[in-house]
């Protein structure tokens, strides 16, 4: 569905920020992007969505070059979460799901019954339809992140980018989003998300890519790609993968811990 | 069905808002030196449409329909187009401290005439003059307040002031040049900001610039509602996010613009108007702009009333909508300072 060959993006011809990055997104898969932090993984998704302009490779959905599309084309192709912020002013959340049918509007057009139809739904799928009437700036991080998740959705788009969906969510709110985003990817979302946890690989993902210097150190599946020996690597820290036992369950997962000292 | 919670209530409140206004126009011709019976206003007034033996004064008239009429749209059309454009600001930049006299648009658009009114310019150079200079000016705000920060909102507010500094000591310059005995009480009781020197006439004039803006504002509504969430996330939600902006800034500087050259700088219009209408219906721009103009409108409308209202002196309105908004604006701050953050 999404391929990237060779990208390329510098913001000084002499610094290249990121160097020959090529990877593969089909539908039902999640990719996990890992990497320490000022490494390029942010841009990378910017210029994924195309705002940074890449200066080399190509990027080509379902055939279709991606920089060359429109951007109401591409906002129909991909869509975007992004870290949960404030808005400038106090909006209700149904407002901000709305939002994203912007692309489908038609010029001076207000959103239909339709489109409002489709908003529902998608907060109702996600579980979310009791904050409808919620003021975006009032509420707690997991449920901004809800929100934002929900925008993305309405815009009716096969792949979803997310900028660490996952930032600053307690344990039950990581959760949450992460059994979201595996619902979608079984749904057909072909999803990329960077993120600063590892486990969250073994947890939700079926891909995985480290990246380090704006190059792609490792790619593939997380069992074989995340491992002591490269994970070590990647953030130039001990990290150990280890395996712990689920009692209640008896199964055995995989996690990562990072070693101090 | 789904049902926005506010929907119902947002009707509400634009016909209340709507019929305030519609009152208030009429109530507004009561106000003056001359006193004038509320019948013999009506009749006055209807009767260029139908049929009503005059047994007012010639005078009467004219007070009703070359001074009143005029000076009474341009509150609300002012008020309305200065509030409108605020909202946009306000939408655009993210910042609920931007209003086009704290961005500089009014500083160099009133430069601008000013410097017109210098050289004797017809009213159409004027305008002109003015919507250039104050184009400068809130592109030169913009460009000053990214250079240091794109996200602080203090920073805009600051290189506003130095822009509007910077224009102010320029409309200096051109009133040292100006004729101290013509031009220069005109400028400066001009600048003082007044809807004294309305005719029908500059109320005509002043329409397409007012009406082409709104309209193209009213086009790209929930584009521009976009915005608020942020210029990158608009982009990826599909918005032509450049475009969204050239049309907004231009759109509200022509607005300001055009009320700039009749009126003078008027002040806190265009911040303090918007916050209320917040209150009222929300953020969502596309009802913003709808809430703002009502209210905004009638707000200029009943200062101006104010002003006239009071007997044996006019007040410059630019005094009094800064004596009304200063503390109106630090009320809205402490009560609403939370949904901003």
């Amino acid at each position: 569905m999404l391929k990237v060959q060779g990208l390329s993006f510098y913001y000084h011809r002499d610094k290249e920020v990121l160097k020959d990055i090529s990877f593969q997104l089909d539908r039902h898969d999640i990719l996990c992007l890992l990497g320490p932090n000022g490494t390029g993984k942010t841009t990378m998704l910017r210029c994924l969505l195309s705002l940074n302009k890449i200066k080399n490779g190509t990027i080509e959905i379902d055939g279709v070059d991606f920089t060359k599309a429109t951007v109401r084309e591409r906002a129909e192709m991909v869509a975007y979460v992004p870290q949960a912020t404030a808005m400038a002013f106090s909006y209700e959340s149904f407002e901000v799901v709305l939002m994203g049918r912007i692309a489908h509007l038609p010029t001076g057009g207000k959103p239909t019954a339709k489109d409002k139809a489709i908003a529902y739904e998608v907060m109702e799928k996600l579980g979310i339809t009791h904050l409808i009437h919620k003021d975006f700036n009032q509420m707690s991080g997991g449920e901004k992140q809800m929100i934002l998740v929900a925008r993305a959705l309405v815009q009716q788009s096969r792949i979803l980018v997310m900028d660490e969906p996952t930032a600053n969510l307690d344990y039950s709110n990581q959760v949450k989003i992460l059994q979201v985003i595996k619902d979608l990817a079984e749904e057909g979302y072909a999803i990329l998300m960077a993120s600063h946890f590892p486990n969250h690989a073994f947890l939700a993902c079926n891909k995985v890519a480290l990246m380090r210097d704006g190059v792609i150190m490792a790619q593939g599946n997380p069992e074989d790609i995340v491992t002591t020996e490269n994970l070590t690597r990647l953030y130039q820290t001990p990290v150990c993968v280890t395996e712990a036992e689920l009692n209640f369950k008896r199964s055995v997962t995989k996690v990562c811990v990072p070693v101090m000292g | 069905m789904v049902k926005l919670s506010g929907n119902k209530k947002y009707g509400l409140t634009i016909a209340i808002l709507s019929c305030f206004i519609v009152g208030l126009f009429f109530v507004s011709f009561l106000i003056g030196r001359y006193s004038i019976h509320p019948r013999t206003v009506l009749d006055i007034f209807f009767s260029n449409y139908a049929d009503i033996g005059e047994y007012w004064h010639d005078d009467l008239d004219i007070v009703v329909m070359q001074v009143r009429l005029p000076r009474i749209m341009l509150g609300i059309l002012v008020g309305g187009a200065l509030s409108v454009s605020g909202a946009s600001y306000q939408t655009l930049f993210k910042n609920p401290m931007a209003a086009p006299d704290i961005l500089g648009v009014s500083a160099g658009a009133g430069f601008g005439a000013a410097l017109a009114m210098l050289w004797n310019s017809s009213w159409w150079q004027i305008q002109i003059f003015a919507f250039v200079f104050g184009l400068i000016a809130v592109t030169a705000t913009y460009l000053i307040g990214s250079i240091f920060s794109r996200q602080e909102i203090t920073v805009l507010i600051l290189a506003g002031i130095v822009v509007s500094s910077f224009f102010q000591a320029l409309l200096s310059i051109v009133k040292t040049l100006a004729d101290t005995d013509t031009q220069l009480p005109s400028i400066t009781f001009w600048l003082m900001g007044s809807l004294g020197k309305g005719t029908n006439e500059s109320v005509l004039l002043m329409l397409p610039a007012l009406g082409i803006s709104l309209a193209i504002l009213f086009i790209f509504r929930h584009h521009i509602d976009t915005l608020a969430a942020g210029e990158d996330v608009a982009a990826t939600m599909g918005v032509n996010v450049r475009l969204m902006k050239m049309i907004t800034v231009c759109c509200s500087t022509l607005m300001t613009v055009s009320a700039v050259s009749i009126c003078g700088i008027i002040g806190w219009v265009g911040m303090v108007v918007p916050h209320i209408s917040r209150m009222l219906t929300g953020s969502s721009f596309p009802r913003l702009i709808v809430t703002s103009f009502l209210v905004g409108g009638s707000f200029l409308l009943i200062i101006d009333n104010v002003v006239r209202g009071v007997k044996g002196v006019e007040l410059p309105l630019g005094v009094l909508t800064a004596l009304v908004g200063t503390p109106v604006f630090v009320i809205l701050l402490s009560r609403v300072k939370k949904g901003w953050s």
